[in-house]
């Protein structure tokens, strides 16, 4: 069985006149000890899609439709408590900006060592010693110091270090990480990014990697899940979106960079940019933008098909397909 | 031959923290003794910017790439060296002389929402500067100039009356570089342009620049921490760390042969998107704040290579047989 399994989920923004649609018809699963990416540029809805999966968005967003399955249990149908759980103990969430989950006015130690005795009875002393192994094992030179600092006292990367000790001490099955080392250095960034490949890969933990870097995924997603206005457009193992992306906004993406191009040349450019929740397109959300773009993507939605070891939803790459097997039929 | 448009040197700019008189009084060892707090932003900054080269600036948050790129623009004032303009100094100037190199030299921010005024249509945004460093224009050609300058950076002329909030984050950026070129400079310094843009964003306004500078010669100062980016663009890259240059050299030098530990521990970080799954060089520690200013080498505290001499001696930039330079003890005493 997957461990988590998210299907047709469509998340709105229900506003005063209008209702907006944030995620239409995602899909996706993950099994134990999986690690995937979604990457997209942002206002994709990468970030919406995390906070759903712990059906943590907030008004004026809700959940439409769809499922949301961890192993056997719908999440979309729990009460608070029972989410509460779950968040706390299954599924954990790291944010671009640690701030967001560190309190300012508590110690470091103060902080970890509530998380360790909120689920197991244990005195402060025992919960100390045990904080401090985790700090020690993220990295955290003189743990014994840093326990007593307050959160500002930190730099942006020792805060993340911090959350992922945080993170560690919840023994969770899945760690959900929005773009956990944007506001970073290259080089913290590379620590960071080895320091939460090496948990995920010792303990087990699934990871579900948000970013719209697609250098860093290729660090560390072994699946990739590509997301535009909402819809997930191409998804398929990593090395196979980088070095064969199909659907024309991946190979847009891809050839954006500029490793793309010869030194001082232009780069391949994207016309536009992403449209915003009030001006999503009909038909395919890309064409707009999309060179190749027909009639038939300006008025249909193109649907999920596969297409080698990837599914992409473009009508293009699906006239392929199609013909491929046509001409299969024919030979035969 | 390379002519050099702005020349840097002996830059230091520091900034006290504790400004207010009665925050200087602390209790030391029993006894009460004032003291100024300080933070060493840049010391001793050297850098030639040469016309029609850009010049990316990188490095760690905190190494005063943007305190560099303010001291050049007159928008701070440095605390000891020369910036000079081709052969004039320009860093004591008043505002009323400033004007002139107001017009020479231009910077682009990262932040588009907060360097366009909101409250500017994009006509006015562009008019004002135009009007008032050509006062010579009529309307008519100032009209005609907008148009132009909209059109070479993609925004279309029917917009000229919409506000910066009516625009997506690529086009605020394209119309900060729409009144930065209004005024027809020789220089942008343009601190961190890409950041907050997408990817396939960022490439329509590195294009824009590309283009620009073709056209006109221009020079830019680039400051970014992409390093894609400057592989792609530079002429010449300078890595700063806490305040120092630390290399400087051709960008295909650079990135073929980088020589300083800290360059080449940047330069490992970067993930990059091949599959190749070489260890990043992992540093001792994080970047310090620069409260002390340095004795011995800047990078002494997190190098795998430092010794006695590191903690003791600056290390003096030395011109290396590519053409690069160097500033590390190690690198000079041949040990790596
Ligand atoms: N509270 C909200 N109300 C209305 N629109 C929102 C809200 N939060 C996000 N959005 C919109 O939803 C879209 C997706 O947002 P998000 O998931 O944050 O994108 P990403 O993380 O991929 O950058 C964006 O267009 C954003 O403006
Ligand atoms: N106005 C200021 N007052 C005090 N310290 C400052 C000021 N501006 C910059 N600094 C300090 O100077 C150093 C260099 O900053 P900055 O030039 O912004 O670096 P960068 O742009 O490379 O991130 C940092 O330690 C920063 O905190
Ligand atoms: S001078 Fe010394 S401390 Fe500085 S980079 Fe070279 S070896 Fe390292
Ligand atoms: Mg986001
Ligand atoms: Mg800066």
């Amino acid at each position: 069985m997957n461990l988590l399994s998210v299907s047709n989920l469509n998340v709105n923004f229900k506003m005063k006149k209008q209702e907006l649609a944030a995620l239409i018809d995602v899909s996706f699963t993950l099994n134990r000890g999986e690690r995937i990416a979604i990457v997209g540029e942002s206002g994709a809805g990468k970030s919406i899609l995390g906070f759903s999966i712990v059906n943590l968005i907030s008004k004026p967003g809700y959940i439409k439709s769809g499922s949301i399955k961890l192993e056997n249990k719908e999440l979309t149908k729990m009460n608070l408590r029972q989410l509460q759980e779950i968040r706390g103990k299954r599924i954990a969430m790291i944010f671009q900006d640690p701030m967001m989950t560190l309190n300012p006015v508590l110690t470091i130690g103060d902080q970890l060592v509530e998380t360790i005795r909120s689920h197991t009875k244990i005195t402060y002393k025992d919960a100390r010693n045990i904080a401090i192994e985790k700090l020690h094992n993220v990295q955290i030179a003189s743990p014994e110091t840093r326990f007593d600092q307050y959160p500002h006292e930190l730099s942006g990367g020792m805060r993340q270090r911090v959350i992922i000790a945080s993170v560690l001490l919840l023994n969770p099955d899945i760690i959900i990480a929005d773009e956990p080392t944007t506001a970073l250095d290259v080089t913290i960034q590379a620590e960071i990014l080895q320091l939460l490949l090496a948990i995920c890969r010792d303990n087990g933990v699934a990871l579900v990697l948000i970013s719209h870097d697609l250098g860093v995924v290729s660090k560390v997603a072994e699946r990739t899940l590509v997301m535009y206005a909402g819809h997930i457009v191409e998804e398929g193992p990593t090395l196979e979106i980088i070095n064969d992306p199909q659907h024309p906004y991946t190979q847009g993406l891809l050839n954006a960079l500029p490793q793309m191009t010869l030194p001082g040349q232009r780069l391949n450019q994207i016309q536009g940019s992403m449209p915003s929740l009030t001006e999503r397109p009909t038909g395919c959300a890309f064409h707009p933008r999309c060179p190749y773009a027909t009639e038939k993507c300006q008025q249909e939605q193109p649907s999920f098909i596969h297409s080698g070891v990837s599914s992409v939803a473009c009508f293009l790459v699906e006239d392929m397909v199609n013909d491929f097997a046509n001409q299969d039929e024919e030979d035969r | 031959m390379a002519t050099p448009l702005i020349q840097i040197s002996g830059l230091e700019k520091s900034f006290s923290t504790n400004e207010s008189w009665l925050g200087q009084w602390c209790f030391r060892q029993g006894k009460l003794a004032r003291h100024k707090d300080s933070v060493h932003a840049l010391n001793g900054v050297n850098l030639t910017i040469n016309q029609g080269e850009t010049l990316c600036v990188v490095g760690e948050t905190g190494c005063g790439k943007s305190t560099l790129a303010r001291a050049i623009m007159g928008l701070t004032q440095p605390t000891a060296g020369e910036i000079h303009y081709l052969d004039q100094r320009i860093d004591q100037l008043n505002d009323r002389q400033r004007m002139f190199f107001r017009r020479r030299m231009q910077m682009v921010f990262q932040n588009p929402y907060a360097s366009l005024n909101p409250r500017m249509t994009v006509y006015q945004t562009l008019s004002e500067p135009i009007a008032f460093h050509q006062p010579q224009l009529s309307r008519i050609e100032i009209d005609e100039k907008i148009e132009t300058l909209l059109a070479s950076v993609g925004i279309s002329a029917s917009s000229s009356d919409s506000y910066p909030h009516e625009f997506s984050g690529g086009q605020r950026q394209r119309i900060s570089l729409a009144r930065a070129l209004s005024v027809e400079p020789d220089f942008i310094v343009a601190d961190e342009p890409l950041s907050a843009l997408d990817v396939s964003v960022q490439a329509q306004v590195l294009n824009l620049m590309i283009d620009k500078q073709a056209e006109r010669n221009l020079s830019y100062l680039f400051i970014t921490h992409d390093l894609a980016v400057v592989e792609h663009f530079a002429t010449r890259v300078a890595v700063m760390y806490l305040g120092r240059v630390c290399e400087l050299a051709p960008t295909k030098e650079l990135f073929s042969s980088p020589k300083h530990p800290y360059t080449r521990a940047l330069l490992s970080a970067i993930p990059r998107l091949d599959s190749t799954t070489a260890q990043p060089i992992r540093l001792i520690g994080e970047v310090p704040t620069p409260i002390e200013k340095p004795i011995g080498c800047v990078f002494q505290a997190r190098c795998p290579h430092a010794n006695q001499r590191c903690y003791e001696e600056l290390p003096k930039m030395l011109l290396q047989s590519d053409s690069s330079s160097v500033a590390c003890h190690a690198i000079e005493e041949g040990r790596i």
